[in-house]
């Protein structure tokens, strides 16, 4: 191709550039779009079989010729409730599986700031959604999933966390995170780390103690606490701070005490609570 | 022909030129990430050569490198996006490392060495040639690592199950095989082993 033009002028360079950017800006962005709704069902499959394996209902996966069909069948059989409660513990509107735990945590982590004047603290509040997802079991037994959601060392971390109908007894749990060091922190989404889990209870005598996660080893008779992962000391810091934030905001849909919040109920339950969050303050 | 066996074997670029040495350590524990990101690298040097070959003698000089990363850049993400949707459990694998391949040696090297000075064709083959000299040393390296050290090959159980200590057996795997330092190992020992052979031609 014989050029006219000279290389080196400022003109065409620009334009070349300009040229360049708009051919490949355009390419991008159509295989983007054209892509998108593909890669969110991915993630959106991703998601339901983590939740799944909270209520051990994956370890038949592997291996399976269709496995997307198979986790969207799952899902389909055992969650058979899912849905918003606010911070005082009542049901919200909204589509639960579509909640952005990432927004929440923001939104957690300005309330318990707590240097906020009454007016913005109330509309957080008020914006804050914590998702239930409910799964019933082959043999009747409901288990209540709720999702988790922290920094770690390196990014976001994250998890499910199932409990028993009273609401105190850890039932399973799945932890996830974004770029733990592998060997180390990552650890943490090993079925190795989150079995400890099971069995282990959040209240004392109705006092929420979260999990503790502890370095050098958890006694065995200790029912809050489980053994930290060596070598990965900060992310086991962040998920027990994780779990401590995050399962303290669904505290009011949690207390030891009661049954859940059914629809009948959950009018008294948020009275009692406004008392108490008065009380606080 | 021999633009496309000379970067496999005799010019190959971990072996001999010891380029891209830090993806070919970090996602050769298992075989199935390592064959999709040689393949991905294959795919990325031999379209960005045969690209910027096309373009080589309309770029303004004075943006030459920025010009070649747009390119690079630009298949990389495409890549990317296709991986997410259609591969995406491999995709989480490789995490950061597929958007790494833009600062790849291999495909700079090649594009500078090669892909301005020369036609579109030889440039795409002698990409190719390169991608695949790549993958292949991954290919190696992570079928001995996922062998020893996780005893399986693309996750297939090959070790029995019963020879292992737990079942009674006398087996364990190697837990030094899946940490960095021993692809480190495993390159190093190839390296040798291709030099050799080289040398005694």
């Amino acid at each position: 191709m014989e050029l006219k033009w000279n290389k080196n002028n400022n003109g065409y360079t620009i334009l070349y550039a300009t040229a360049l950017v708009v051919v490949v800006a355009t390419a991008l962005a159509l295989t983007a779009t054209g892509l998108k709704s593909r890669q969110q069902a991915n993630i959106a499959i991703e998601k339901k079989q983590n939740i799944l394996t909270a209520v051990h209902k994956t370890d038949s996966i592997d291996g399976r010729p269709n496995k997307r069909a198979y986790i969207e069948a799952l899902y389909e059989k055992y969650i058979v409730e899912q849905y918003i409660v606010g911070e005082e513990g009542g049901r919200k509107e909204g589509d639960a599986f579509a909640v952005d735990m990432k927004t929440q945590y923001d939104i957690i982590r300005q309330i318990d700031a707590g240097n906020l004047d009454a007016a913005r603290q109330a509309s957080l509040r008020a914006a804050l959604k914590l998702p239930v997802y409910v799964c019933r079991n082959d043999d009747g037994a409901y288990k209540y999933i709720l999702p988790v959601y922290g920094l770690g060392l390196w990014g976001a971390v994250w998890g499910y966390i199932a409990f028993d109908d009273d609401m105190n007894t850890i039932y399973g749990a799945t932890f996830d995170h974004k770029g733990e060091t592998p060997g180390l922190g990552a650890e943490i989404a090993t079925p190795t780390f989150s079995k400890k889990f099971i069995g282990k209870q959040i209240f004392d005598r109705g006092t929420f103690t979260s999990i503790h996660i502890l370095k050098g080893g958890a006694p065995p008779d200790n029912p809050h606490a489980v053994d930290a992962i060596s070598g990965g000391t900060i992310t086991s810091r962040s998920v027990e701070t994780m779990l401590k934030n995050s399962l303290a905001k669904y505290l009011p849909f949690l207390s030891p005490d009661e049954p859940p919040a059914t629809d009948s109920l959950s009018g008294q339950r948020q009275s009692e609570v406004a008392i108490d969050s008065t009380n606080r303050q | 022909m021999k633009l496309l066996t000379d970067p496999i074997h005799k010019n190959n670029p971990i072996t001999v030129l010891i380029l891209g040495i830090c993806s070919a350590l970090a996602v050769t524990v298992k075989l199935e990430p390592a064959l999709v990101m040689g393949l991905a690298v294959t795919i990325v040097t031999a379209s960005s050569s045969f690209i910027l070959s096309l373009l080589r003698n309309t770029i303004p000089p004075r943006i030459r490198i920025i010009v070649q990363l747009v390119v690079v850049a630009t298949f990389v993400i495409l890549i990317d996006q296709f991986l997410r949707a259609f591969a995406y459990d491999v995709s989480k694998q490789l995490s950061v490392f597929v958007g790494l391949i833009i600062t790849n040696c291999i495909i700079m090297g090649r594009i500078e060495a090669f892909a301005l000075g020369h036609k579109p064709w030889p440039s795409f083959i002698d990409g190719l040639g390169n991608g695949l000299g790549y993958g292949m040393i991954l290919i190696i390296v992570a079928f001995i690592r996922e062998l020893f050290g996780s005893g399986t090959l693309f996750g297939y159980q090959i070790i029995p199950e019963n020879w292992y200590i737990v079942h009674g057996g006398f087996y364990a795997n190697n837990g030094l095989m899946i940490l960095p330092p021993m692809a480190m190992i495993v390159v190093g020992i190839i390296i040798w082993i291709q030099r050799s052979i080289i040398r005694t031609h």
